[in-house]
């Protein structure tokens, strides 16, 4: 069985995002990477259903971007991904030119399984997954909170969503889009690290691919969000209603 | 050509999220002289169908294949219907239903999406679309090639649209089964039934953090302060992996963003991913015992203590 990862590069969480004077996009000179969290959600996903399966399974991460994105794939192969492809690209991209592109890499690595974050915590899209789904005719599962395998090629998936927890039945191949409760990652070791430092990470352009990733959705500007709030602080109880209700008139 | 607003329904209505996405189709269509058509899916909807043609001409996809919301099936019944109106946009209200949905109907029309939509304007003939990135700290404006555009909104940034004085006509869209997906099966739906008003609709939301320890507590403080002020209860993240209260409760990045009139955030620290979800509030509280938690730096109004004591002397408070 093969189960494919897509990943994508993110500035780190802990990172204060900050947009460039013009609005081209952020402050990225001095920026921290990490693999985006949901996406780093679906490769111990997969990583522990290799466990559970055997060795016939192989878990590869995927990339799509230029060079910089190794110390990524590295992370990936350090935490036990079998193999890391990076498909490489210095342009933009957007969600449908990720499907576009992810859906050239389905159809040369014909896996059974592509696990995916739900949404990339940088554009905060929401897309890719099911774009994929859609590009390759395949069923799919979004926001994944538990994933169980029923019969060989059947899975059993729990949803999030807005109503509750809805479950449904897939046939494999299938995309599954990953929700943070799904498991909680594990950390690539500092001698896992090391390794994977040595490890090959298989490189494909576009061209090989037969893509040209054009996206559709363009970047006019970035404008940073402030809050013009000041906190009025209160003593009491009776004087936060009363400011509710006579005040802010709210209540 | 058309603006189709998909309308998400309960199965007797139209949700309300759905009016504030035919708010924008409408305003669209005024500056393109286009029609504005609602489209609901579903299995026996003539109550669905009825309410929906209060307000805009309705296309009713039924049929027994459609009783729940499968993404490979819905998909692909919006792209047929796009694709026969010429449908120059697709319009809904963005919650898990269009989010699961429509980047598949998309990908279907080879067409471009934006999320999550807060506002937009035209300039040079150009739709330019505001939303928000990276938890919020950024407001991007975008533009999308090709048609249709896919566009999903947030009802709390948008008005919602009244009826008409005359009924619209409804069209029965004829669903050929042979084409549809079999790719998944339904299993079911399990969610805490609650009383109250739903999160994303609420003019008053009261959201609880780490210092609720048990789903009791959290109803004992949270849930009866939320029925005082005839609002919905909301939480972190944090206790809805701890199993205290449901997903579908959670407020933030990941979880529902909402933009009542009244937020009351009690024992709620304010990490980035949870203002994300409400910092768009008109009026926001915070009650917490650090006065350094970063929820006050976005609060209104703030107080100081311990969530324990102070909720039930609000409650007090408000029944004078």
């Amino acid at each position: 069985m093969k189960i494919l990862v897509p990943t994508k590069r993110v500035p780190s969480t802990d990172e204060r995002v900050r947009i460039r004077p013009d609005g081209s996009g952020i402050e990225d000179a001095s920026l921290a990477y990490m693999i985006n969290p949901f996406d780093a959600i679906a490769l111990e996903e997969a990583l522990q259903i290799r466990e559970q399966r055997g060795s016939n399974v192989e878990v590869t991460a995927i990339g799509i971007g230029n060079a910089d994105f190794e110390s990524e794939l590295r992370t990936a192969l350090a935490m036990g991904a079998d193999r890391a492809l990076r498909v490489d690209f210095d342009g933009c991209h957007d969600p449908w030119s990720v499907a576009q592109t992810l859906a050239a890499v389905v159809r040369r690595e014909k896996p059974d399984l592509v696990l995916m974050g739900k949404q990339a915590v940088d554009d905060d899209a929401n897309q890719a997954g099911q774009m994929l789904a859609g590009l390759l005719d395949w069923p799919q599962a979004t926001f994944a909170s538990k994933i169980e395998f029923v019969e060989p090629a059947r899975l059993s998936v729990a949803r999030e969503t807005d109503r509750g927890l809805e479950t449904i039945l897939i046939r494999l191949p299938a995309v599954i889009t990953t929700d943070l409760r799904l498991n909680e990652p594990r950390y690539a070791s500092l001698p896992a690290l090391m390794k994977a430092k040595k490890r090959p990470i298989e490189t494909i352009s576009c061209q090989d691919l037969g893509v040209s990733p054009e996206p559709k959705v363009r970047l006019v500007r970035l404008e940073q969000v402030t809050i013009d709030r000041t906190c009025e602080r209160v003593a009491d109880a009776a004087e936060l209603v009363h400011k509710l209700r006579y005040e802010a008139k709210v209540i | 050509m058309t603006i189709l607003a998909v309308a998400e329904h309960d199965g007797t209505q139209v949700r309300s999220g759905a009016y504030s996405a035919l708010t924008v189709a409408r305003d669209l269509a005024k500056n393109s002289g286009d029609n504005v058509e609602l489209l609901v899916l579903g299995s026996g909807l003539d109550s669905v169908a009825a309410d929906a043609s209060r307000f805009a001409p309705v296309i009713v996809a039924d049929h027994p294949l459609l009783a729940n919301p499968t993404a490979d099936r819905y998909a692909r019944i919006i792209a047929n219907v796009a694709k026969a109106r010429d449908a120059v946009s697709i319009i809904a209200n963005s919650t898990t239903f269009a989010k699961d949905i429509l980047p598949r109907a998309a990908a279907l029309l080879n067409a471009a999406m934006a999320g999550d939509v807060t506002g937009y304007s035209v300039g040079n003939g150009e739709l330019l679309l505001r939303r928000p990135m990276y938890a919020g700290a950024a407001m991007a404006v975008v533009t999308l090639s090709g048609q249709p555009q896919v566009i999903t909104v947030r009802a709390s940034a948008f008005p919602s649209a009244g009826p008409l004085d005359q009924p619209g006509e409804r069209t029965v869209w004829n669903v050929d089964a042979s084409t549809l997906p079999n790719h998944s099966e339904y299993v079911g739906l399990e969610s805490r039934p609650t009383l109250r008003p739903e999160l994303t609709e609420a003019r008053v939301v009261v959201s609880g953090g780490r210092p609720f320890r048990t789903s009791e507590e959290f109803e004992n403080y949270v849930g009866r302060l939320a029925d005082a002020l005839n609002g919905a209860a909301g939480c972190t993240r944090a206790l809805v992996d701890a199993g205290i209260a449901p997903n579908e409760w959670q407020v933030g990045q990941t979880g529902k963003v909402v933009a009542p009139q009244l937020y009351v955030a009690l024992g709620i620290s304010g990490a980035v991913q949870h203002l994300a979800g409400m910092k768009n509030s008109r009026v926001v509280v915070a009650v917490n015992s650090d006065p350094e938690a970063p929820m006050f730096s976005i609060a209104t109004y703030g107080l100081v203590g311990d969530v324990r004591q102070i909720v039930p002397e609000l409650i007090r408070e408000l029944g004078k």
